[in-house]
């Protein structure tokens, strides 16, 4: 029988097609990303800008506006692209992709890419105040590190994000991630240099993600080098955040009840 | 091999049960109407299906497969209720976005000619008018060439003739070979389009035959006339349900309603039996009033063995007694 020959399509045609619809989707309302953009920005303008010790010194200053592109990219991650599936739940075309021939993955895939291209977009701001108010500077070999780290940061943050998104209404998944996202960033260095942590904070804070992507982000930025064991504390965050995720999808039954 | 098949089929949502043990087949090529009231488990048999929930117990199989897995929904259309397309998003785009999961999806042109939407290729969706909505989200099971299409109240809301294009629309994509399963709430959709009718209610199937027979089960006539209170109205030839009456007036009279599947026969029978009756009424019952008597049939078949046979005309001397004394 044909059915029995019959397969889905590949995966990745089907991840790059919701990609796709995802962006043009986010794109024509893009107040949503935006209002993400603002806030690393105006940190960087009126905290970082002013301390002249810190803006004019290239290393200081390259470093800060690592710190912030990490916050810009896990903020972007995990509100737009994890409280976003919670209502996209939430409303009835979410029940009628899930009956379409496409699984967890291509779907959960899509919004992953389409989160990195966002993530792209959300340091747009931050570089251009670096390089026209500070003194970060930054070599050809340096930023293409930079650009292959960004994928790196944000897809933990993604998937943790989906894993909330697809688990808790869209009012509990809010509350969650601002939750999650303040005092992860906090203790991850992203407002202050991990220099600053007494001891204990810092030992804890090499377990967590968010400082393992900032110094990974620093590293790619200045050559400053990352603690030894940060990439192995982002990968196995980014396995357990994708797992999670994964079982996240497959209970999720949609909010409506008939 | 069935294109749909449900195994004693159990699902619940907290105290609610929404489906009751239901077993179901629907082979290759039928076009079979789900009737029943709102509630009656309709929507929740579709998303099982459909592989949006999991029975609590039982076997869902979809071609043959787990619904589950996106390979057993390649054969398979759904549509989504009418207020759930993305806004943003133009028509041509949506159409574009469901077909890219199929292998041999239809042209957009031809997708959209068929439910006459060719105009609209470039609106976004939010600017659509209801009906339009409607008619698209309805071409979007159609869209990947299913050959099985599940349709939750497709014409909900339309006006009769937009109702109309629809369902020619459906007949056709029938007649080239699909299996066709839909729900409606509307005696008049199911009659216009089914050959077999499968009767839901309270997690159930209360009846699955062909559209000729559901329809004389259903087919009753609502008789609401003032007797006296010791008149027995059940058993009486064509008397298919005799509901509670209220009082009337203070000679002790009630007014009682009686569904009947044969008012001529129930008439006459008031007549000969010389009954004292005042101010009949009678029109056709209404679909809820036809399910009604369905889940009497159903549920209370063990004692009042006159309800569970209407049309009989065996009226059944010793057991309304104990109905009066109540």
């Amino acid at each position: 029988m044909t059915t029995l020959t019959a397969r889905p399509r590949p995966f990745w045609t089907l991840a790059v097609v919701h990609a796709r619809f995802q962006f043009v989707e986010t794109i024509r309302i893009p107040i949503a990303v935006l209002g993400n953009l603002l806030f690393p920005a105006l940190a960087l303008l009126f905290f970082v800008v002013p301390q002249r010790s810190v803006a004019d010194d290239p290393v200081l200053a390259t470093a800060a506006v690592a710190q912030l592109g990490t916050f810009a990219v896990m903020s972007t991650c995990l509100f737009s692209f994890g409280v976003g599936v919670s209502e996209d739940r939430a409303l009835p075309f979410d029940p009628f992709l899930r009956t379409l021939p496409a699984g967890a993955g291509p779907r959960l895939a899509g919004r992953v890419i389409n989160g990195v291209v966002w993530s792209f977009f959300a340091l747009v701001p931050l570089v251009l105040i670096g390089w026209l108010l500070t003194a970060a500077t930054i070599t050809v070999p340096r930023a293409l590190a930079a650009v292959v780290m960004v994928p790196v940061v944000a897809v933990p943050f993604l998937l943790l994000g989906l894993a909330i998104g697809y688990r808790l209404t869209s009012k509990a998944a809010i509350a969650v991630v601002q939750a999650t996202l303040f005092p992860l960033a906090f203790a991850g260095g992203l407002f202050l240099p991990p220099e600053m942590f007494p001891g204990w904070l810092d030992a804890i804070s090499k377990l967590l993600p968010s400082r393992a992507a900032r110094d990974l982000a620093v590293q790619a930025v200045t050559g400053d080098p990352a603690y030894a064991g940060a990439l192995v504390v982002i990968l196995a965050w980014t396995a357990l955040f994708a797992a999670l995720a994964v079982l996240a999808y497959r209970r999720d039954e949609g909010r409506r009840f008939h | 091999m069935s294109v749909v098949s449900l195994t004693h089929v159990t699902r619940t949502f907290g105290p609610v049960v929404a489906l009751d043990d239901v077993s179901l087949d629907v082979d290759q090529g039928e076009l079979v109407g789900l009737l029943g009231p709102n509630g009656a488990g309709k929507t929740t048999l579709l998303s099982l299906v459909s592989g949006l929930r999991r029975p609590d117990s039982g076997d869902v199989r979809l071609f043959g497969g787990d619904p589950r897995s996106a390979a057993s929904r390649i054969g398979l259309g759904t549509t989504p209720q009418d207020t759930g397309l993305p806004p943003t998003l133009t028509v041509g785009e949506v159409v574009d976005l469901v077909g890219r999961h199929y292998p041999a999806p239809m042209p957009t042109s031809e997708v959209l000619a068929r439910f006459g939407l060719e105009d609209l290729v470039r609106r976004q969706t939010g600017g659509l008018s209801g009906g339009q909505r409607r008619r698209l989200a309805v071409a979007l099971a159609l869209v990947g060439r299913p050959r099985l299409v599940l349709l939750d109240e497709p014409t909900t809301g339309l006006d009769v003739e937009a109702r109309h294009v629809l369902w020619q629309a459906l007949r056709e994509y029938h007649a080239d070979g699909a299996t066709v399963v839909l729900t409606s709430h509307y005696l008049e959709e199911i009659e216009a389009l089914a050959d077999r009718v499968v009767v839901v209610g309270g997690g159930r199937v209360l009846a699955d035959d062909s559209l000729a027979a559901v329809l004389g089960l259903v087919g009753l006539r609502r008789v609401v006339l003032t007797v006296p209170a010791s008149v027995v109205l059940d058993g009486l030839p064509g008397a298919a349900v005799v509901q509670d009456g209220v009082a009337a007036g203070d000679g002790g009279d009630v007014r009682r309603t009686v569904l009947a599947s044969d008012a001529d026969a129930f008439v006459r029978a008031l007549v000969r039996q010389d009954v004292p009756f005042r101010d009949l009424e009678m029109r056709g019952a209404s679909l809820e009033e036809a399910f009604l008597t369905l889940t009497t049939r159903d549920g209370e078949a063990a004692d009042r063995d006159v309800v569970a046979h209407p049309g009989t005309d065996q009226p059944a001397s010793d057991e309304p007694a104990e109905e009066v004394a109540r």
